[in-house]
């Protein structure tokens, strides 16, 4: 994948933070706390990349914040050496608004996980979404629930069998990046905790977005769904599963390029075809600049719960102003409108006077 | 300071105002209560009837009551809304028991109200509503107006949606339209009774409609028409005069408790030299502080409507990480939603103010009520032991002192504050003694800058205490070298990394208690003016009024009685079992089921008496004090 160069004119997501030029690595980011995963979560994997990609941005330290739920993935903030907040489950991109709203000079990230973003806080993602808060949300996506020990998840797939479900789970799974989309998040991406370059990739594209910027990250629990995410990463059905987004090429992919995404002229929805029959030119371009989001919900669309095709990569990145940005913009025009006087505001118009 | 007064006004003789035939009586109070259709406009009438006192001069307090509907079926019993307005020439504590002047816009607005009218009473009808299927609507067999059942009261009868309309005539506004300026034209006629200024009020209908021009004129010619109505017709043959009350030396406004409760919070950004943050959901009665929050951004304020209640408090809580004065704003319902956050900030300890203006419950209950009945949910409502100081001011224009004093706590000590108002003081209003912004006393708030560890080692405990309020330090995201993570898991003392240790869990549970505990308070004021009291009225919050007022009845007849009420319901103030011991009797009114009568009880096991009312209004002062005077004489015997 290519970097993202939207060319847009808009303000960066970092702007306003301090940089330094002290050079950092990922041992600076790193906490003194002893790191509490299970052995072989895909956590760990997402952590170092983290950690390893935070020192290119050039921030101060002191100026990231992460802020997290409740769950496994929650635990993040403990192991990175910036500020942080462990918070209640669901909450954290209503915590992190507050914070974010309030001090621009900081570079705020959300992290959550399958249950705690899309269960009890879907309302406070989508929501965070719609306004476009400059957040960074990396939603872990293991398909279960780790922390309470093995229940399914809203991204589960139908008929799950866990503890709490031993004939199968009923309900409908959530697609996140649909979901995001649908809530018209401005900035939308999908990762594998396995993939280290192409998490690098989205994360600072995702960085480097002013406004919500949500990256799924399908990862492995070793525990209580281990292998969920296997036939993305094994030899052979990787390729022909993964669809690799890059802004301003056909989307391709297959061993050997084989497989071609187009559009369904009497639907209008995508499809995956063989390069081979329909020829290069029918190809759909990417671009994560259409304003209108359908396109990229039609993508999210591609493949359904089996992983058959996994879209990766950005799917839309567009310029929209930033609720945090416009809430301290009415504040410092209602400064420049009037002054501060308290002894006014307290007398109001209508005064009398007992002598 | 005059006693308050039983139920009939003071009454002397006057002459006629030049050029007013009738005759003129001083007053030195009244009680008038306008009545009608949610629609009617009845809370604007007594909200500019209330504006007129007020720039009069007298005392004053008011009542709103209006039912949740917004446009409940017209003409109906459960769409009647109500204002009454108490206005005196001396310091009053209550919107009055009874009215002595009922305005009824239509007969569902007096058969909710006659009952609350005293014999002898004036009432003030608008005729044209009452035909027989309005009549028939709310249950009146026979026209009251004709069958004799208001012969106790002295009825005015006036058609004034077609005076209104005949003022009208010329504007070329449809029947409709000019028909709903009536509340207008009942304004007027009572401004003319009680010789109220009107200035005010006609200056306040040009602005209000300054976008429509038509419908503010018509307003102001219904104004006028009303004045006309009681100046030219006979029908009233006396006009009362109640004079400006003596009240201390000072600039006053009229106030109400939520905007004064609005003002503290913009007032306590200002005196910690903070910016504000309001995270808050749209919920009866407390709304009113959002929209009065919204409009003094130039204040610093930030004001966010978020998703839900929970979201709210959260992002305040978020704010206050950043440095700012984390502000939500709620009722009952919301603020059980949002007790799991508070729980967050007791465990965080960082600064948070939690207004909860309480109405009518369990459960969605009702909304347009008030009530007392969330104390005990502030106390404890919460998991595990969350100790959370709690104020209640007592009365509208005390909401502006109990915010400031709040927030000053929640920055002090690096806690989560919860606020008890209601649904009384909220909407009610009194005139407010308006304080010099240099008489407030500024907010001290230190961020930590430097690493603290006493180990010399140069590292940042983020749960090292200030051994004087057991604060921690409050260092906010940007600040070098100080990078910490905070969390609701249990910290260890000192160094604030997750601790499951048994001994520290142990530790920090009491150190959370004893911060709390050691709040300093000032000690509770006890209004026992002869000290020989026996009885104690022991109250909190919004009942201050009706409990100072009964006291003043109870004096009058010749007994003695004692009144402290509690401001700091935790922590409590420290002399407060030595004032309990002191008296043979302690009675504590409430409008719940007796809430901190038993905090009283397990606290200080002392036998207090709880009287207890839920009916979504304040108690009468009447009712008080035959509960007093009972208990007095049971005393005594």
């Amino acid at each position: 994948m290519t970097a993202i160069d939207l060319g847009l004119p808009t303000l960066g997501g970092l702007e306003g933070v301090p940089t330094t030029d002290a050079r950092q690595t990922a041992k600076d980011f790193t906490s003194d706390q002893e790191v509490r995963w299970c052995p072989g979560c895909g956590d760990y994997a997402i952590l170092a990349a983290v950690r390893s990609f935070l020192p290119e941005l050039g921030l101060r330290r002191e100026n990231i914040v992460f802020v997290s739920g409740i769950g496994c993935s929650s635990r993040f903030p403990y192991y990175m050496n910036t500020y942080g907040m462990h918070s209640i489950h669901g909450r954290a991109p209503a915590i992190a608004t507050g914070l974010s709203v309030s001090r621009p000079d900081l570079s705020v990230w959300v992290v959550t996980g399958d249950g705690d973003g899309l269960s009890i806080g879907g309302n406070h993602l989508v929501h965070a979404l719609r306004r476009n808060v400059n957040l960074k949300i990396l939603l872990f996506n293991n398909r279960i629930y780790g922390l309470t020990k093995g229940q399914y998840s809203p991204t589960s797939e139908v008929g799950k069998v866990t503890k709490s479900t031993p004939m199968g789970s009923l309900d409908h799974p959530f697609n996140p990046v649909s979901l995001a989309l649908g809530a018209e998040g401005t900035f939308v991406a999908r990762a594998l905790d396995s993939d280290r370059k192409q998490l690098t990739e989205v994360l600072r594209a995702a960085a480097q977005h002013r406004g919500s910027a949500l990256v799924e990250i399908y990862q492995n629990c070793p525990i209580f769904n281990d292998g969920a995410f296997d036939v993305l990463k094994e030899p052979g059905e990787r390729e022909r599963r993964i669809v690799p987004l890059r802004q301003g090429e056909p989307i391709r992919f297959g061993a050997d390029g084989e497989y071609g995404v187009v559009r369904d002229p009497a639907t209008g929805s995508l499809q995956v075809r063989k390069v081979a029959e329909v020829g290069e030119a029918a190809l759909v371009v990417h671009d994560a600049t259409r304003d209108d989001p359908s396109y990229a919900f039609a993508l999210s669309r591609l493949g359904g719960q089996d992983l058959d095709y996994t879209v990766t990569g950005v799917f839309r990145s567009v310029d929209r102003p930033s609720y945090d940005d416009l809430a301290r913009a009415q504040v410092e025009q209602a400064r420049t409108a009037k002054p501060a006087d308290l002894g006014a505001l307290l007398r109001g118009k209508d005064t009398w006077t007992v002598e | 300071m005059t006693a308050d007064v039983g139920s009939s006004p003071k009454v002397s003789h006057g002459a006629p105002a030049p050029g007013r035939p009738t005759e003129v009586r001083k007053l030195d109070r009244v009680v008038i209560r306008f009545a009608g259709d949610s629609g009617d406009g009845m809370q604007l009438t007594g909200d500019r009837f209330t504006s007129e006192a007020a720039a009069f001069g007298n005392d004053l307090a008011t009542l709103p009551n209006f039912p949740a509907e917004i446009r409940a079926p017209q003409g109906t019993l459960p769409g009647v809304s109500s204002f009454q307005l108490h206005f005196a020439d001396y310091d009053i504590l209550t919107p009055g028991d009874r009215p002595d002047v009922l305005v009824a816009m239509n007969p569902a607005a007096l058969k909710a109200n006659i009952g609350d009218l005293p014999h002898g009473g004036t009432l003030i009808v608008n005729t044209d509503e009452f035909t027989k299927r309005n009549l028939t609507k709310v249950g009146y067999d026979s026209d009251p107006l004709e069958d004799g059942s208001l012969d106790a009261y002295t009825v005015h009868k006036v058609a004034m949606a077609t005076l209104t309309r005949g003022a009208l005539e010329e504007t070329g506004l449809t029947k409709k339209d000019a028909e709903r300026a009536k509340n207008m034209f009942a304004l007027g006629l009572l401004s003319w009774m009680y010789h109220r200024p009107t200035e005010g009020t006609e200056r306040f209908l040009r602005e209000k409609f300054a976008k429509k021009p038509d419908i503010a004129e018509a307003n102001v010619l219904a104004f006028r028409a009303g004045w006309n109505f009681g100046e030219t017709t006979e029908a009233f043959a006396v006009t009362y005069e109640v004079a400006p009350a003596s009240l201390p030396r000072g600039t006053y406004r009229q106030i109400t408790g939520n905007t004064a409760l609005a003002y503290g919070i913009v007032a306590a950004g200002q005196l910690a030299s903070l910016p504000v943050f309001l995270g808050t959901y749209p919920i009866t009665p407390a709304s009113d502080v959002l929209h009065e929050l919204a409009k003094h951004k130039n204040f610093g304020v930030t004001t966010f409507q978020a998703e839900d209640e929970i979201a709210g408090v959260g992002a305040a809580l978020g704010a206050s990480f950043g440095g700012a004065l984390g502000v939500t704003t709620t009722s009952g319902p919301g603020l059980a939603l949002k007790s799991e956050t508070i729980g967050l900030a007791v465990m965080t300890e960082l600064p948070l103010l939690v207004c909860d203006i309480q109405r009518g419950g369990p459960s969605t209950g009702l909304p347009t009520k008030t009530e007392q009945a969330d104390l005990l949910q502030a106390m404890f409502g919460r998991n595990g032991e969350a100790p959370v100081p709690i104020i209640a001011p007592r009365s509208p224009a005390d909401c502006f002192d109990a915010a400031v004093e709040a927030a000053r706590i929640a920055l002090t000590y690096r806690t989560p504050v919860l606020l008890l108002s209601d649904g009384y003081i909220a909407n009610g209003s009194e005139p407010w003694l308006v304080p010099s912004v240099d008489e407030l006393a500024p907010i001290e708030v230190d961020f930590a800058t430097e690493p603290n560890a006493p180990d010399g080692s140069g590292e940042f405990w983020p749960y090292l205490r200030d051994p004087r309020t057991l604060a921690r330090p409050w260092a906010v995201p940007g600040t070098p070298g100080l990078e910490h993570r905070i969390g609701g898991l249990e910290k260890a003392e000192g160094k604030g990394n997750i601790s499951y240790d048994p001994d520290n869990h142990d530790r920090m549970v009491r150190i959370r208690q004893a911060k709390v505990d050691g709040i300093a308070v000032p000690d509770v004021e006890v209004d026992d003016p002869t000290g020989d009291a026996e009885l104690l009225v022991v109250g909190w919050g919004s009942t201050y009024g009706p409990i100072g007022a009964a006291c003043r009845r109870v004096r009058r007849l010749g007994m003695t009685i004692a009144h402290a009420h509690l401001r700091h319901l935790n922590p409590m103030p420290r002399n407060l079992g030595d004032v309990l011991r002191r008296y043979r009797r302690v009675v504590v009114p409430e409008m719940n089921m007796g809430q901190l009568a038993m905090l009283l009880r397990a606290r200080y096991l002392v036998d207090a008496v709880s009287h207890t009312k839920v009916a979504g209004l304040p108690f009468k002062a009447e009712e008080l004090q035959g509960v007093f005077t009972e208990i007095i004489k049971g005393v005594a015997a």
